[in-house]
């Protein structure tokens, strides 16, 4: 019903490309979109900058904007992850977030096809709890969760993050996987009951292929918060071979007390968010297509 | 020979929701039947049973005259063709079709041919590798008939598989449907809510209301013999005229008219009076009964016209009144009505009065 009106004067409901009016239109659009850009990309583009920046570039005054070609280096890096053997660091980041990732979608996947088809008694309750818990600031679990790894002597273990990370984040899985469950056909399931799949086969073969986009939303959701977590990597863990990118990062000391390695710091920055940016730029694809796919109806 | 049957069918989700009373039917070979009724007659609930996607609360579901009640809906050797297709979104039309077969374990080279058959039919050679999203509504439904097709089950299912198309597509689709069917012989089980699709698909209607099977006969007797008052209502476009008539010895009053009751009931003091629009005339001379009223609504249908009359002396009472496209009348208008096109019903329970001597 949107396209039936008929264009009685075009020359007044549709600018023509000729007009001035047009021109000027697109161009204020453009330059509107590059100052967006800039304001929200500039200072990704500093730490850019002064991760490749020289020591003396970095301090000099007034400000190196953009470097010479002879002020740029790669030393911060070589000095990171060689000197500081940061590859530790980004191996055990990636180990914690991927594992409670994967844990949280395992668990919270059937957990919310559960919630979506078996209609369970206290359902309600159920769903309403889980809402809450996604409710409550987690820095308020800290103390006493600091008390149980203490307890259960998990302190300087790899466990002591993967269970919090993934018990956070399943709340959130949960929820938007249930409206992504709802949403799909329940005809899709009795079909598929019909042509002779079982259960598991049916959830394998033809629920996942569809869940797809939406278990890569949370889980690079999931991902993110693991990655980027800092309060637990830095009280749970103390055993320098078994920090985690933030944790390392904010450690990062120059040799005296007054010496701030910003080199190292915007380097450490630059690595510690690349594998963030490489994983939504890759599954982004995978996301819009899933979500426009159109299966039922006609 | 296969044949489908439920016996003393029952589904009670609370005591107020009851989906199915207590239904029996049988389907033989070569049969069509068509479930029909209003929404929440049962109708869809009845065939989710028999294909084994629901757990009835009693009853039995039959295929082949064995009990299938206990089994999967996969082990039931039944196809079945859902109102939004349910095609999968990942396969292509292929493997759409296929995935049933290769679950039952048979060979690619049989897989092939069977789909190659189906397509004879149904025209789909072109799009085997496209995915249902790039397909039209009409390809998509063919796509899930032919997923039906090529399980050559015991006995096919289908849930309402036009509601979905456009009218002019649904006209040509039920007519492919018709010829479809009509070429092979397993059992058929056909639900919808349209009783045109009722009407020119099926060998056998069951018209259900409430849960109950209202009338289970073929498509010619439920538009001739109506059982009830319901089915005369719901069966037949436009709707037929259903009077409540006071009755004076062995006639009906309608307004100043007399309606001679047949002689084959005792006159009851009150009784229901039905009759189909097309049955009803501008009377020539000679006619008898005879109904007078005044015009109030014409309708033009194309090939007729829908007239609505307020019948003379009982104001209150409306016929409606199908006359040809070629025919004038004039405001008052005197009509008439053959006393063999006339159904009477009982005003208490609705039942049709005997056709024969009582």
């Amino acid at each position: 019903m949107t396209s039936t009106t008929p264009q009685s004067s075009p020359a007044s409901s549709t600018p023509s490309p000729t007009r001035p009016g047009w021109l000027s239109k697109q161009l204020i659009l453009a330059i509107g979109a590059v100052l967006i850009i800039i304001f929200s990309l500039a200072p990704v583009m500093w730490e850019l900058l002064t991760s490749i920046k020289t020591n003396e570039a970095i301090t000099s005054d007034p400000l190196v904007y953009f470097p010479s070609w002879s002020q740029y280096t790669l030393q911060h890096y070589w000095e990171l992850l060689v000197q500081n053997r940061f590859y530790i660091y980004i191996f055990n980041s990636a180990l914690v977030a991927v594992t409670s990732t994967v844990l949280c979608l395992c668990i919270g996947s059937p957990a919310a096809y559960a919630l979506t088809r078996l209609h369970l008694p206290g359902e309600r309750i159920i769903l309403g709890v889980v809402l809450v818990v996604t409710l409550f600031p987690y820095i308020l679990l800290f103390l006493g969760l600091l008390e149980i790894v203490r307890a259960v002597g998990l302190a300087n273990n790899y466990l002591a993050l993967i269970i919090p990370y993934t018990a956070i984040n399943l709340p959130l899985t949960i929820l938007v996987m249930r409206s992504f469950f709802q949403q799909m056909p329940r005809d899709l399931e009795d079909s598929a009951k019909i042509d002779g799949y079982s259960t598991l086969g049916m959830l394998v073969k033809i629920i996942l292929p569809l869940t797809l986009p939406a278990l890569v939303t949370t889980g690079i959701l999931a991902f993110i918060f693991a990655w980027n977590e800092y309060i637990f990597a830095l009280t749970f863990i103390t055993r320098e071979s078994m920090k985690t990118i933030p944790v390392a990062a904010a450690q990062l000391a120059g040799t005296t007390l007054f010496d701030i390695p910003y080199g190292p710091l915007a380097a450490a920055t630059i690595i510690g968010t690349l594998p963030l940016i490489l994983l939504v730029l890759f599954f982004q694809r995978k996301i819009v297509q899933g979500l426009t796919a159109g299966s039922v109806k006609g | 020979m296969s044949n489908v049957a439920v016996k003393n069918l029952n589904k009670t989700y609370t005591a107020k929701v009851v989906p199915v009373r207590d239904t029996s039917l049988r389907v033989e070979e070569g049969e069509f039947l068509t479930l029909v009724g209003p929404s929440g007659c049962g109708k869809s609930t009845t065939l989710r049973i028999i294909a084994g996607l629901e757990q009835p609360t009693r009853g039995q579901v039959l295929i082949n005259d064995k009990d299938v009640t206990a089994l999967r809906p996969g082990d039931r050797n039944i196809a079945m063709v859902f109102q939004s297709y349910a095609l999968y979104p990942h396969m292509n039309v292929y493997e759409n079709m296929a995935s049933g077969l290769k679950l039952k374990g048979m060979g690619d080279v049989e897989i092939r041919d069977r789909i190659k058959d189906a397509n004879d039919v149904l025209g789909l050679d072109d799009l085997l590798d496209r995915k249902p999203a790039n397909l039209s509504g009409g390809q998509r439904q063919r796509v899930a008939l032919g997923r039906a097709l090529v399980r050559r089950p015991d006995v096919f299912l289908l849930d309402e598989p036009l509601s979905n198309l456009d009218a002019l597509l649904r006209e040509q689709v039920r007519a492919d449907l018709k010829q479809i069917f009509e070429r092979q012989s397993a059992p058929v089980i056909y639900v919808t809510h349209d009783q045109t699709e009722a009407m020119t698909l099926s060998t056998k209607v069951a018209v259900l209301h409430k849960g109950d099977v209202q009338q289970l006969d073929s498509p010619e007797r439920i538009y001739t013999r109506p059982a009830n008052k319901f089915v005369a209502s719901f069966i037949g476009s436009p709707q037929m005229n259903l009077l409540t008539l006071p009755c004076e010895g062995n006639q009906a009053v309608l307004g100043s008219s007399r309606i001679t009751l047949p002689d084959r009931f005792v006159p009851p003091p009150e009784v229901v009076l039905g009759v189909r629009p097309e049955h009803i005339r501008i009377a020539s001379p000679g006619d008898q009964p005879l109904v007078k009223g005044t015009v109030f609504l014409v309708e033009n249908l194309g090939m007729s016209y829908l007239v609505s009359v307020h019948v003379d002396g009982s104001e209150d009472t409306t016929l409606r009144v199908l006359l040809p496209s070629d025919q004038t009348w004039d405001q008052q208008i005197t009509l008439t009505m053959s006393p063999e096109k006339l159904h009477w019903f009982n005003v208490q329970t609705e039942e049709r009065l005997p056709d024969h001597g009582a």
